[in-house]
């Protein structure tokens, strides 16, 4: 029985509980409603989380417990001689994994019988191209120890399965006969229900958390892994980035730690003051109806999909800059540079520095305003000398935001950044950042294991690590300068 | 004192010049307020010029992928060569590769040019069945063994032209350039001239665009979107299952529940905080744990879907908070004042009318999710796709392309002929994004409430 299955039944049995809890706290009350604490609703509720709650949570553990088990127990039937030499018990595991699989596959096309399995010898028949014939590959040829312990794994998965479907159903109709039995026209059926609801909601809640714990624990898991593999030093200090499949690669981030801030601060020098003049103006100076039309189709460049973005570097922004400023001044003749990248990130984060700042700017009394204009400075004064000193704790905030968006910002420096990591002034030079060098070490075909790929989590651990401080002291400021004024 | 006394004089002395050093003063104050005024409406204007030229830029790149140059001509299908067996058995005539299909597909179209009169001097037969894309012969593979009873019959075929030829006609490709191009000569052009004026090509609207699978690097022409929009759409369904009540429920505890402690700050902070995590450490997370750590599947929907989902969460959680919060109290007392429990009251009466800002929030999260490529790099969406997924639910565990990720893919790819793919494929994308965006405005046009 499959687990969508179970689950199906599972929920059949609860809607069943239900229906039955619902007529039978009315009899309970001889059929008169007022008799009841909870309406008859409540109770059916009541049984149906009495039902579906306890064996659906069930079954989860028993999914995540059942490959722990029984992994164990079959590889304690391998041997240290099964194990070919330059391979792991990891590796002989998968191929355990895989022939039961490719059994279970050639049962059901009907290739094999479940007694010629019980009858077949790894050191007799060629189990390997029995598995292939029904499209299963195999990594090496199969020794008989392997076999026996891929029958066996088979076997408990199948006990394993058959007992998680009894033991879940016998859960359900127990807990629903358990709630059943315990309605009674005085029984609280609708706090029952509502402290599961609560209770759901609260784990829901906890998903946040969950995710920064799996983000957390996943990228500093990998990136022990890979400290084990290339020492830390190296990575954090080594002025090249030169990986190689075959190993012996150079590994530092320090070229693409440049890389990442010489675009950055190219995406920052362009939003930053078309940002900040555009908010001042539209706060300002600009009429409403200016305001109106203006701030949504600034604001539209927020919503445009970061693809697009690396698309018009590719396509439009990218050969123009080298036909009309690169070329002409010898500067280079690549297409993806750092120029590019950071003028099209600049485009991207105009409406987040912008949009911050307007609210900011908006936030000031507007006494402090009126004061200075009725002392007789104009607008432009007013805007310098008392608005943006004000505003100021809120602007950094934003631009701190934009610089961390820029940071970690992906699919523009992937098209429009280039990929040779180097250690240049040129904007005109292609460069690569710590987020193109995430996506080419994991998309490429390589062993997961190796340090080229494992470098991926130890980049992306220190963007995590670099985002999440720029993010935490933006909120800091933004959140003393609010208090100023509130 | 003394001060003011002695500063006095010294303002009468200078009496005479004071005026005019005021008038020069605010003149040049009033220049300077004036060029403050033109460097803001320079800002403004260079921001919307930006967007402006952006979308120029795509839809004068992509709009082109829309149309496609077709070949259409009569084909016999000669029994002898597609079925040696004579029993239209599809089990044995599926023995003829379509390399049997595009020598047959070469002698008919040589056949119906001279037919029709269009000379196809100084250019040799190979030259000709050139013209017709790779794709040709397993198109007509296909639609034989679908309907075996063709065999025997003389039919007309429509098939796509080589991106060579369609880019000709799009302007991507001229005599010159065909001069220099070793997959296209300019004999090839000009009899394609021919053949166009002889009505057997036409320029026409290209539904495998928008409904094909994709197709290999060597034939850009028959690259289509189908599994990517297939991909994208079963993602954003999924995405939506998982998100909304997870994030109505968090949010209805965090607002209406959840005591002033340290839990609930740490859970805010951490909703805060994901939402400014860049997506890229989003699809490390699902490599890492919903890929090798819970063994799912790479490349499939529901992997992409999990990762969408928690990067979506934060945005829906804040939306809906902010909709909640903007339903009065008054509500809530009331329905309390007449003895409804305090989940009656939320459930009843506050959701209900926090609905359309939740749904707001919703579809804003939703397109943000659907233009997501970075993290969906990571979890092998990359791969190359060429079948489509079955129908839910299995679907979701099958292989699939997504909208921004296909268009990543197009963009690796040497042909120039995928560019204007890629471009066309951005604006399939834009045009989701664009109905999404209009359905959660109207939602909130039609029943926003002020209070």
């Amino acid at each position: 029985m499959n687990t969508g299955l179970l689950v199906l039944a599972v929920l059949v049995i609860a809607i069943a509980g239900f229906i039955l809890g619902r007529r039978h706290s009315l009899v309970t009350a001889n059929g008169d409603i007022r008799n009841l604490h909870s309406l008859p609703g409540y109770h059916g509720q009541s049984v149906f989380i009495f039902a579906a709650a306890p064996a659906l949570l069930l079954v989860c553990v028993w999914l995540l417990a059942q490959p722990l088990v029984i992994e164990s127990r079959v590889s304690s039937m391998i041997e240290p001689s099964d194990i070919p030499s330059g391979s792991t018990l990891g590796l002989v595991m998968a191929d355990v994994r895989r022939i039961s699989d490719g059994l279970d596959v050639a049962v059901a096309q009907g290739a094999l019988t479940e007694a010629q399995i019980d009858n077949m010898r790894a050191d007799l028949t060629d189990v390997r191209s029995r598995l292939a014939d029904v499209g299963i590959a195999v990594g090496s040829n199969v020794s008989q120890n392997v076999f026996l312990a891929a029958k066996e794994f088979r076997a408990l998965n199948g006990i394993g399965r058959i007992a998680m479907a009894i033991a879940g159903l016998a859960l359900a109709l127990a807990g629903a006969a358990f709630a059943y039995s315990r309605i009674t026209p005085r029984y609280r059926a609708r706090n029952v229900s509502e402290g599961a609801i609560k209770a759901l909601m609260i784990l829901s809640s906890t998903v946040a958390i969950l995710t920064t714990l799996g983000i957390v624990l996943s990228l500093v898991f990998e990136t022990v892994h890979f400290f084990r593999l290339y020492p830390a030093q190296n990575f954090f200090f080594n002025f090249t980035w030169n990986p190689q499949f075959r190993g012996g690669s150079d590994l530092g981030i320090i070229p693409l730690l440049w890389g990442t801030l010489y675009v950055s601060f190219t995406a920052l020098a362009v939003a930053v003051p078309i940002g900040l003049l555009s908010a001042i103006y539209l706060a300002e100076y600009a009429s409403s109806t200016v305001r109106s039309v203006a701030k949504p189709t600034i604001e539209l460049l927020a919503g445009i999909p970061t693809i697009v973005y690396g698309l018009f570097a590719l396509i439009t922004v990218g050969p123009m800059l080298r036909d009309y400023f690169a070329q002409p001044l010898g500067l280079g003749s690549s297409s993806s540079s750092v120029m590019t990248a950071g003028l099209v990130m600049g485009i991207m984060v105009i409406p987040f520095i912008s949009s911050l700042s307007d609210d900011v700017i908006n936030a000031v009394p507007q006494a402090m305003r009126d004061g200075s204009l009725g002392l007789g400075a104009t607008r432009s004064e007013t805007v310098k000398k008392v608005i943006l000193p004000a505003a100021l704790p809120g602007i950094v905030g934003a631009i701190l935001l934009a610089a961390s968006r820029a940071i970690g910002e992906t699919m523009i420096v992937v098209m429009g950044a280039g990929a040779a990591a180097k250690l240049s002034v040129n904007p005109f030079e292609a460069m690569t950042t710590i987020t193109v060098k995430i996506v080419s070490q994991l998309t490429g075909d390589t062993e997961f294991a190796s340090p080229e790929t494992l470098v991926a989590f130890a980049l992306g651990l220190s963007l995590f690590v670099v985002t999440l401080g720029l993010n935490v002291v933006a909120l800091y400021v933004v959140r003393k300068y609010r208090e100023q004024y509130e | 004192m003394t001060e003011i006394s002695a500063s006095a004089p010294v303002g009468t002395d200078n009496d005479a010049t004071r005026p005019k050093r005021r008038d020069i003063g605010i003149k040049r104050r009033y220049a300077a307020e004036n060029r403050f005024r033109a460097l803001g409406i320079g800002a403004v204007s260079i921001a919307v010029l930006a967007l402006v030229f952006l979308l120029i830029s795509i839809l004068s790149n992509g709009l082109s992928a829309f149309r496609q140059t077709f070949v259409a001509f009569d084909v016999t299908l000669d029994a002898a060569v597609l079925d040696k067996a004579g029993n239209r058995d599809p089990a044995e005539m599926a023995k003829v590769t379509t390399i049997g299909y595009g020598n047959l597909l070469k002698k008919a179209l040589a056949a119906d040019l001279e037919a029709r009169g269009v000379s196809t001097e100084g250019i040799s037969s190979k030259e000709i069945a050139g013209l017709l894309s790779k794709e040709a012969p397993a198109q007509l593979r296909n639609r034989v063994l679908a309907d075996p009873g063709l065999v025997g019959q003389t039919i007309s075929f429509k098939t796509y032209a080589t991106g060579r030829i369609d880019g000709y006609y799009k302007g991507r490709v001229t005599m010159e350039s065909a001069a220099l191009d070793s997959n296209v000569s300019p004999e090839q052009l000009t009899l394609a001239d021919r053949m166009r004026g002889a009505g057997m090509l036409t320029v026409g609207f290209n539904t495998g665009f928008l409904f094909g699978p994709d197709a290999s690097e060597l034939r850009p022409e028959a690259a289509g979107l189908g599994i990517a929009i297939l991909g994208s759409a079963y993602m954003m369904i999924l995405v939506l299952v998982m998100s909304l009540p997870l994030g109505i429920a968090a949010s209805i505890y965090l607002e209406e529940f959840a005591p002033q402690n340290r839990f609930t700050d740490l859970i805010e902070v951490n909703i805060n905080n994901l939402a400014a995590v860049p997506s890229i450490v989003f699809g490390l997370l699902g490599l890492a744990i919903f890929i090798n750590f819970a063994g799912l599947p790479q490349s499939a929907p529901v992997v992409g879907a999990l990762v969408l989902t928690l990067m979506t969460l934060p945005t829906i959680i804040i939306a809906t908070r902010a909709a909640l919060k903007a339903v009065p109290p008054s509500i809530r007392e009331a329905a309390l004042g007449i003895g409804a429990s305090k989940m009656q009251a939320i459930f009843h009466h506050v959701l209900p009318l926090a609905m359309p800002g939740i749904l707001t929030g919703t579809i804003i999260g939703l397109a943000q999710a659907l233009g997501e490529t970075a993290p969906l790099l990571l979890i092998g969406m990359v791969a190359f796709v060429r079948d489509f997924p079955a129908a839910p639910p299995e679907g979701f565990f099958d292989p699939a392309a997504a909208l921004p990720v296909q268009v990543y893919n197009w963009t690796q790819r040497a042909d120039p002929a995928f560019v204007e793919r890629a471009s066309g494929a951005i604006i399939v994308l834009l045009v989701f994004l664009f109905l999404m965006n209009l359905i959660a405005i109207v939602l909130r046009r039609q029943f926003e409430r002020r209070w």
